[in-house]
């Protein structure tokens, strides 16, 4: 299976249905993140994490067990973000991690700036915990689950929902 | 008059979120056992086989089978010789606090749903029933948000044919599409107001994956499984003929000018725990 890396280069020959093992940085950002990541860009103001190139993982972690690197950390619901990404993709976002499908104007976005959007095994979080080697919360740490994790992970399993050419596997 | 300490209530609560987030129901991994050897399409294949191997990780392991560890829905059913020394509800929000920390459960809940701010550890949902004799039965569902959110209710006319019904549960699943994490479990229910038929669908979802005991919902079920199933939305929304594990209708006698339906789906990760005191 094809291994890529982060921060992403050379997806442009990705295509949907696609199965490939992600290794490097990635960080995670659901409902609440989103919204202040998509207020601090329209304000102009520097968003806290660098988002060019980066990928973004649609996730909430369960809180660490001790003695774990992370909890159970499957994907949530893509289509919540789906208003605020086109925004992010046009502030440098290569790529998301999510479940379920995506807005036209996110198959838009995707195309236009050649970013990518992955799937993962939803609703298997416990699974997935085990492909992560390093975890810690970065910013907004007051949203709790919802706070941005940066995560190192290594062989992570990925499909390939909607690829640079704004095919979706939907 | 049998009397129950609340502290007990709190420990068996505590113990049943526990058990519920970590361990799979085994009528679940049953069919999604059976669903893997029936699957001809490879992808969907893939995808059921991460799907059980979540679930032994998730209990060999101590992890949460889901990062959704749900807005906790707790079913009372307290036999009316009981008494409670204590308070139950406090004691049952204690159990779940209790539970959920213990095993790093995914805190979920905002205090306040439009100001999304303030979160206290765990708020259940509460249903207490009186019946009959001296036991008290503990269910504990912990329902994650990403098929909730797929919930639909509609009010018939009490003319409707069943084949209208059939149509609304299965656009309703087509509508969830890939989102709620198939392949489903789907909770109707049919007949009450429509606050209770809402209720009816959610407990649907606590009924064992097995065939109903009226012929007529028995037949019901089993066609609306086959048409969910011939939706081609398959595990994660990528086809295949695993969409929906199983249909559970519950019903309840309604009113000459209506009928309500409601349909309340659960992931592949259908989590819940029951005790009997």
């Amino acid at each position: 299976m094809r291994k890529i890396n982060t921060p992403l280069e050379r997806i442009g020959n990705l295509k949907i249905g696609d199965r490939v093992l992600l290794n490097g940085v990635i960080y995670t950002a659901r409902d609440q993140a989103h919204k202040r990541l998509f207020e601090a860009i329209k304000k102009g103001k520097k968003p806290p994490i660098g988002l060019k190139d980066q990928i973004i993982y649609y996730c909430g972690p369960t809180k660490t067990p001790k003695g774990k690197i992370i909890g159970s950390c499957g994907p949530t619901t893509s289509s919540r973000m789906d208003e605020f990404t086109p925004l992010l993709l046009k502030a440098g976002l290569k790529g998301m991690i999510g479940k379920g499908n995506r807005s036209k104007e996110v198959i838009k976005a995707i195309k236009k700036y050649k970013a990518i959007y992955f799937l993962t095994y939803a609703g298997c979080g416990a699974l997935l915990s085990q492909y992560v080697k390093k975890a810690k919360p970065v910013t907004y740490k007051d949203l709790g689950p919802e706070a941005i994790y940066r995560l190192e992970v290594k062989d992570f399993p990925l499909i390939v929902g909607i690829d640079t050419k704004g095919r979706s596997i939907y | 008059m049998r009397v129950i300490s609340s502290n007990k209530i709190r420990d068996i609560v505590s113990n049943l979120c526990i058990q519920a987030n970590l361990v799979l129901r085994k009528d679940v991994l049953r069919q999604l056992k059976a669903a893997y050897a029936k699957e001809k399409n490879k992808m969907a294949k893939d995808i059921l086989t991460a799907v059980i191997k979540n679930a032994f990780i998730a209990k060999k392991q101590k992890l949460a089978i889901c990062q959704d560890t749900g807005l906790v829905c707790v079913f009372v059913e307290l036999g009316q010789n009981v008494g409670i020394n204590g308070d139950l509800k406090e004691a049952i929000n204690q159990g779940v606090e209790l539970g959920y920390r213990k095993y790093s459960l995914r805190n979920s809940i905002v205090d306040d749903p439009l100001l999304r701010t303030g979160s206290r550890y765990h708020i259940a949902i509460i249903h207490i029933d009186m019946v009959k004799g001296n036991k008290l039965k503990l269910t504990v569902l912990p329902k994650g948000f990403g098929c909730e959110n797929k919930t639909q209710l509609k009010m018939f006319k009490p003319t409707a044919a069943a084949s209208e019904i059939k149509k609304f549960i299965i656009e309703t699943v087509r509508a969830a599409g890939a989102d709620a994490c198939p392949p489903y479990i789907i909770g109707v229910g049919i007949g009450g107001t429509a606050h209770y038929a809402c209720l009816l669908a959610k407990k649907a979802l606590l009924r064992k994956l097995s065939v109903n005991r009226s012929t007529l919902y028995a037949k019901l079920e089993s066609d609306l499984l086959k048409a969910i199933n011939n939706l081609n939305i398959g595990p994660m929304g990528l086809g295949g003929k695993t969409t929906c594990l199983a249909v559970n209708i519950l019903t309840h006698p309604t009113h000459i000018a209506g009928l309500p339906v409601a349909v309340n789906i659960s992931c592949h990760a259908l989590r819940s725990a029951s005790a009997t005191l």
